[in-house]
Formats: C-alpha cells, sequence, structure tokens
C-alpha cells in the first residue's frame, strides 16, 4: 500500500540526523497534548528530546489565584470560569469543592457567556480572565462591552500571562535549548515579529500549528536550522498566523490592559508578563470591588510541576506522578489541566 | 471523599471510585459485584434471564434525533442487548416538577411508546411522583427491564482471546455532541443528531456466532468501554485511529472544544468482540441491518499490553488510549 504523505512525513523525522543533547521546547499546552495523542514522541532520533513549557494557562496560575476565587464564591458572587480551572486545586481547596458545598460556580466556554450571567441574573457575577495572548483579546472585547453597556455586576479576576517575557527568562537561566516550536495561536495575535530577540540567543524556533503534519514539518524545520547552525524563526502556520499578527487584536487588548510584573507558578514573577486592567477599566477589577484577601498556603513541596514547566524534568521524574497525583486525583496543576504535561504522559502514554 | 461532585456521575474512574468506596461497601450482592451492564439471574443452572437498571436526566429534554423518552427506553433496552438477552419487559419511573407542561410530556411518551414498538419491549409497569418547582429539573426518567439470553454461545469477557477482532457498527461521538450542541452553551450551529436507537434488533443477527462480548459506548465513549473489556486481563487492544469512524462534525466540535471524540458518549453503537473466523459474516449480516450499515473493524485483540488499549496512529506511531476522568460533560442521558 502505497504511503500518505503524513506517514512520509513520519518517516523523514524518524531518519533526520540531529546532534546528541539536542532539546527542543513545544511551548503551548495543546502542542503537548497533540504531539503525544499524535505518538510524534516516539517518532523522534534518539538524539532528540522534547521538553514542554510554560505555555499551559492553567498550569502557570499560583495557588494564590485559586483561593482569591474561592474567597469571591464565598461572598455570594457567581464565579464564571473556563471549566479546566474547577479541579485545580488551591492551596486549601478547589472551585469544584466549593461548587458542591453549595456556592456558585459556573463553567463557560467563552467570556461572553459570562457577561450574560451577568445580564440575566443581575447577581455580581466575576469571570476568572486566565490565560494568553490567545484568549485575552476576547476578555478585553467582553470588558469593552460590559463597560459601554454600563454593567455594573460583572467584574474579573485576571491573571492573563504573556508568552514572550516567560521564553526570555527561560533562556535566561537554561541554555540547553536548541529551539523553540512556536505557539499557533498566540502567534496569530502576536505575529512572527513577537519572537525577534530569539537568534540573537542563538535559537531558531519555528511557528506551528497544531495538525501531525504541522508538527512533523515543524520539527524538521527547526532539526535542520539547528543542524546548520541557522538562527531564524519561520513561520510554518501562514494559513492562520501573519508576521505582524492580528493588529485589531492588539488594538483590543491595549485599550484595556497594560503590561505588569506577574507571578507564574515554577517560574517566580517574571518582569512584564501579565496583564492587568488599566485604570479606565479598575470599576471591573475584581480585587478593587471585593475584599479578596488570602493567606498564603503551604508549599507543594513535593509536586515537582515547576521543574516540569520550566523544561527541567520529565513528569516521570517527579515522586509523585501517577501514584499519589493522578488525572482522577490531581495534586499538581500540570496533572489538572488537559493541556498539562504530566496528565498529557498519562493519557496518551 | 466527603461530598459527591459532578464528576462522580461521569462514568469515568471517578465514578468507579464512587461505586467502590462507597456503594460496594454496603451492597455487596455477588451478581452486583459482576459490574456487567445487566444481572444474569441463575435460573437453574442455566441463565434465567437478565435484568437491569438505568436513570435518565438529560438536558436539554429534546435534543436532535431524540428525546429523553426515546433514551430511557433505548439506554435499557441496550444493557440486555449487550448481554446477548432480548429485551422483554420495562419498568418506568417518572419524577416530574411541578408545572412541567402536558404537551411535552405528551411529546415524550408518544416517544417511549414508538421506541417500544421499535425494540419489541413491553412497559409493563409505571410510577409517576411530583416533586416541587425547583426540586427536579424538568422530568427525569428511570426504566428496568427483564430479558431472555438468545444468544447461543455466552456473552462472556471471560472468553476474549488474542486474535479476536474488534467491531464497531457506524460512527462515534453522535450522542454526546448533539446533547451538546442542543444546549446552545458555545453559540455553535451545528445541529448533529444522536444517534439513540435500540440495538436488539440488530445485535441478534450475530447471535449464532462466536462473540465474547459487546458493549454500548455510552458515558465515557469508546475509550471508557475498551478500557472496561482490557483492565486487568492477559489481552490487550489494539485500534487503528485510520479505521475509526470519526464524522467530520463531530470532529470539528471536539477540536474546537478540546474534547478526544474517543470519550464522547454514543446511544446507538455496539462495541463488539467477534472471534477471527467469525469476522467476515459478522460484518456482513451487520451490514444488512438499518443501524449496521457503517459497521467496521476497528482492531484487535493482542496478546501484547495486557490490560491496555494501544492506538495505532495515523503518523504510523502509538498512543495509549485512556478512559476519561471525571465530568466531561454532565447529564448527558
Amino acid at each position: 500500500m502505497a504511503k500518505t504523505k503524513l506517514e512520509r512525513l513520519a518517516d523523514r523525522l524518524r531518519a533526520c540526523p540531529a546532534p546528541p543533547g539536542t532539546k527542543i521546547m513545544e511551548v503551548c499546552g495543546s502542542h503537548t497534548v497533540a504531539i503525544r495523542r499524535f505518538g510524534i514522541q516516539r517518532l523522534l532520533p534518539a538524539t532528540v528530546k522534547l521538553v514542554s513549557g510554560p505555555g499551559c494557562p492553567v498550569c502557570v496560575t499560583p495557588d494564590s489565584f485559586i483561593d482569591e476565587a474561592a474567597a469571591l464564591a464565598r461572598q455570594g458572587v457567581i464565579v464564571a470560569s473556563f471549566g479546566d480551572m474547577l479541579r485545580v486545586p488551591g492551596s486549601r481547596t478547589s472551585l469544584e469543592k466549593e461548587r458542591a458545598a453549595g456556592c456558585d460556580i459556573r463553567a463557560v466556554y467563552s467570556p461572553l457567556d459570562a457577561l450574560r450571567i451577568a445580564e440575566e441574573t443581575g447577581k455580581e457575577t466575576a469571570f476568572l480572565a486566565v490565560g494568553f495572548e490567545t484568549t485575552a483579546p476576547a476578555i478585553a472585547a467582553i470588558a469593552i462591552r460590559a463597560r459601554e453597556r454600563g454593567i455594573a455586576n460583572f467584574s474579573l479576576l485576571t491573571a492573563l500571562r504573556l508568552v514572550p517575557p516567560a521564553l526570555k527568562a527561560l533562556i535566561a537561566s537554561d541554555t540547553e535549548l536548541s529551539g523553540f516550536l512556536l505557539p499557533g495561536h498566540v502567534s496569530a495575535v502576536i505575529g512572527r515579529q513577537a519572537y525577534d530577540f530569539l537568534p540573537s540567543h542563538h535559537l531558531p524556533g519555528v511557528i506551528a500549528g497544531f495538525g501531525a503534519e504541522d508538527i512533523i514539518s515543524s520539527l524538521l524545520l527547526l532539526l535542520a536550522m539547528h543542524n546548520k547552525g541557522i538562527y531564524k524563526v519561520m513561520n510554518n502556520y501562514p494559513r492562520v498566523v501573519r508576521d505582524d499578527g492580528n493588529p485589531t487584536s492588539r488594538t483590543v487588548l491595549a485599550e484595556v490592559f497594560t503590561t505588569a510584573d506577574a507571578e507564574w507558578r515554577g517560574l517566580g514573577v517574571m518582569p512584564q508578563s501579565g496583564l492587568e486592567l488599566r485604570p479606565a477599566y479598575a470599576a471591573l477589577d475584581a480585587r478593587r470591588r471585593f475584599t479578596v484577601r488570602v493567606q498564603p498556603g503551604a508549599d507543594r513541596r513535593a509536586c515537582r510541576c515547576g521543574d516540569v514547566l520550566r523544561g527541567l524534568i520529565d513528569p516521570p521524574a517527579c515522586p509523585l506522578f501517577n501514584k499519589a497525583c493522578r488525572p482522577d486525583q490531581p495534586l499538581g496543576p500540570c496533572m489538572v489541566s488537559s493541556e498539562g504535561s504530566c496528565s498529557a504522559w498519562v493519557t496518551y502514554g | 471523599m466527603d461530598k459527591v461532585l459532578l464528576a462522580h456521575g461521569g462514568g469515568g474512574s471517578k465514578s468507579a471510585e464512587l461505586t467502590r468506596l462507597v456503594f460496594g461497601r454496603f451492597l455487596r450482592d455477588p451478581l452486583l459485584l459482576a459490574l456487567d451492564d445487566a444481572a444474569v439471574l441463575p435460573g437453574g443452572g442455566r441463565p434465567g434471564g437478565v435484568f437491569t437498571t438505568d436513570s435518565f436526566v438529560v438536558k436539554p429534554l429534546f435534543f436532535p434525533g431524540g428525546d429523553i423518552g426515546r433514551l430511557a427506553v433505548c439506554g435499557t433496552v441496550n444493557d440486555m442487548a449487550v448481554m446477548g438477552a432480548e429485551p422483554l419487559y420495562l419498568s418506568i419511573g417518572f419524577i416530574i416538577e411541578e408545572g412541567f407542561p402536558v404537551a411535552a410530556l405528551e411529546k415524550i411518551l408518544a416517544s417511549i411508546a414508538a421506541a417500544c414498538r421499535e425494540s419489541g419491549a413491553r412497559i409493563v409497569c409505571a410510577d409517576t411522583k411530583v416533586v416541587e418547582k425547583g426540586k427536579a429539573d424538568g422530568l427525569f426518567i428511570n426504566t428496568s427491564g427483564i430479558g431472555r439470553p438468545a444468544f447461543k454461545k455466552p456473552v462472556l469477557a471471560s472468553r476474549v482471546r488474542p486474535g479476536d477482532v474488534v467491531l464497531i457498527n457506524g460512527p462515534i461521538g453522535l450522542h454526546g455532541m448533539s446533547v451538546l450542541t442542543a444546549r446552545g452553551e458555545f453559540g455553535l450551529r451545528a445541529s448533529i443528531r444522536s444517534d439513540v436507537a435500540p440495538l436488539w434488533g440488530l445485535v441478534k443477527t450475530c447471535r449464532t456466532l462466536d462473540v465474547p462480548f459487546m458493549r454500548d459506548p455510552t458515558r465515557g465513549g469508546l475509550a471508557q468501554t475498551l478500557n472496561e473489556l482490557a483492565q486487568g486481563k492477559r489481552f490487550g487492544v489494539r485500534i487503528e485511529e485510520s479505521e475509526l469512524p470519526i464524522p467530520k462534525n463531530v470532529a470539528a466540535v471536539c477540536d474546537l472544544l478540546g474534547f478526544d471524540p474517543l470519550h464522547v458518549a454514543n446511544e446507538g453503537k455496539v462495541v463488539m468482540v467477534v472471534g477471527r473466523r467469525d469476522a467476515d459474516r459478522a460484518l456482513r449480516l451487520l451490514r444488512r441491518h438499518k443501524l449496521g450499515k457503517g459497521s467496521r473493524i476497528i482492531g484487535a485483540i493482542t496478546a501484547a499490553n495486557p490490560g491496555r488499549v494501544v492506538m495505532a496512529t495515523k503518523t504510523g506511531s502509538e498512543r495509549i488510549v485512556m478512559p476519561p476522568v471525571g465530568e466531561i460533560l454532565p447529564r448527558i442521558c
């Protein structure tokens, strides 16, 4: 039987030469899942290792954020969130448990649903604004709409994060990486130009889509550049990503948000790596509208999500992995999120 | 575990945990502990009959391709059918919320009657309770059923052997995605028709063949069913991604929302493990029935990977297939 195009690409990846110790980071959680779902990690030459990066929004959101959301819910505020967040353990509780205890916590698929809940119930409703450059523009658009319509019972609890500052911090701390598989959807907003800092660090990058062909062909491009010592950022997802990204989305973002230092789980506080509401939108800030003081929780000492998120270890190197911490009983966020590296390792092998 | 979470009702590993840690401490009849879709009752040395029960809380009550009434009949009929039993008698119980429109109730009853005619089962006892407004979401239904084993060789997972083939009677993921899109929560306009259907007419075409295992992949989808088959066994299951019948609209919605089509519920599908020598005959017989036109072989039982489900991917690689965890989509049936 004739081989399909995909099988031929897979053969090329299996046979692709690469120097020992080649380490490529897939930044985005959706890539982590896609790679393992298609079994692409098993096609790599023995000298190439793929590590997951900090591109899973649930994973990098610190415990204290869950504690804040739970505190809001206990005050009687309707908390609307992307479903993945509900099972994430905070330092003492999870939103799933708070919901079973009687709090009004709702899983939504878009911030628009959250705004609709606010309008329909007339009750104080807070949306957990979590995610990267991909989700941030839709959230900004909702903020604009809420202000225009004068919806006074809607607010945002923000923990939005930006990808390029995180990559810069990673590069500064770890020089063993050979290149980046760059996120397709984030890049659709920020454009290829946002990664122009990579070549000066002698690192290639390829923006990739999420199909098996997209990922394999992007890995082939990365390995080719790495082998030849070429340091460029290539856009292998041109059907979605433009060099300058989506200027309209960025305008909306800039209208509502400004950059600020932000804490990432496992990575600490990174300069200008988060988004917070501009003063004109301060009325929508749940932290201003309500008192959401939380006490710092105990450290998750055995959990090594932080090291997983920096690509320092593979999930099985964590002593809790698939033992105390399993998809049905997650302790760390990388196991909770369907985009988390630990979850992907257990789910797809 | 101190509170029941929605995730405990998802049919996946969380449900199993609730069954094991709570129910299993109190209800310990050996027939129940077999944890099959229906209990096989003793009958003087030969299997006397099968007995099963199921409750239905689907939201919304009406969705493209069916409604809660059709689902309540098919769910119980199919639980018996996959035990190799002809469904004979059903009981039905309604819990209705005060204020529920009689017109909607009549529509549901008409669909129950139609599903009974289609499946050959008779509803022979019924009960109704009404609760105050706000204490139930419109209408809940429970059905129980009694059936008569009709397969020549016993449908028993312990008879499954490496080399047996795995069949399914058509495209997967339709029911789950139908209900999901019918809720209109995502502004999705796709109208996906549920596959909800009574399966006895289809599966009985294979009653003289060697069929050691059948299961309807409902909550938890194909991944759940295949894992239940493999777990703790000395064989593995290997399926081929390129052979999986996943409709384009199901794949598209799954992609958008981050679901795995293998985790999505079906209500008119049966997974059959058939002895290798009977595989071709089974395919021919199934394809002759209107519910089996899309029947195909999707994999095989292997000596390798005991206890696990492995999928050969389209890239020529492979991956593990795990059952879903927790609440994928609450109130799908």
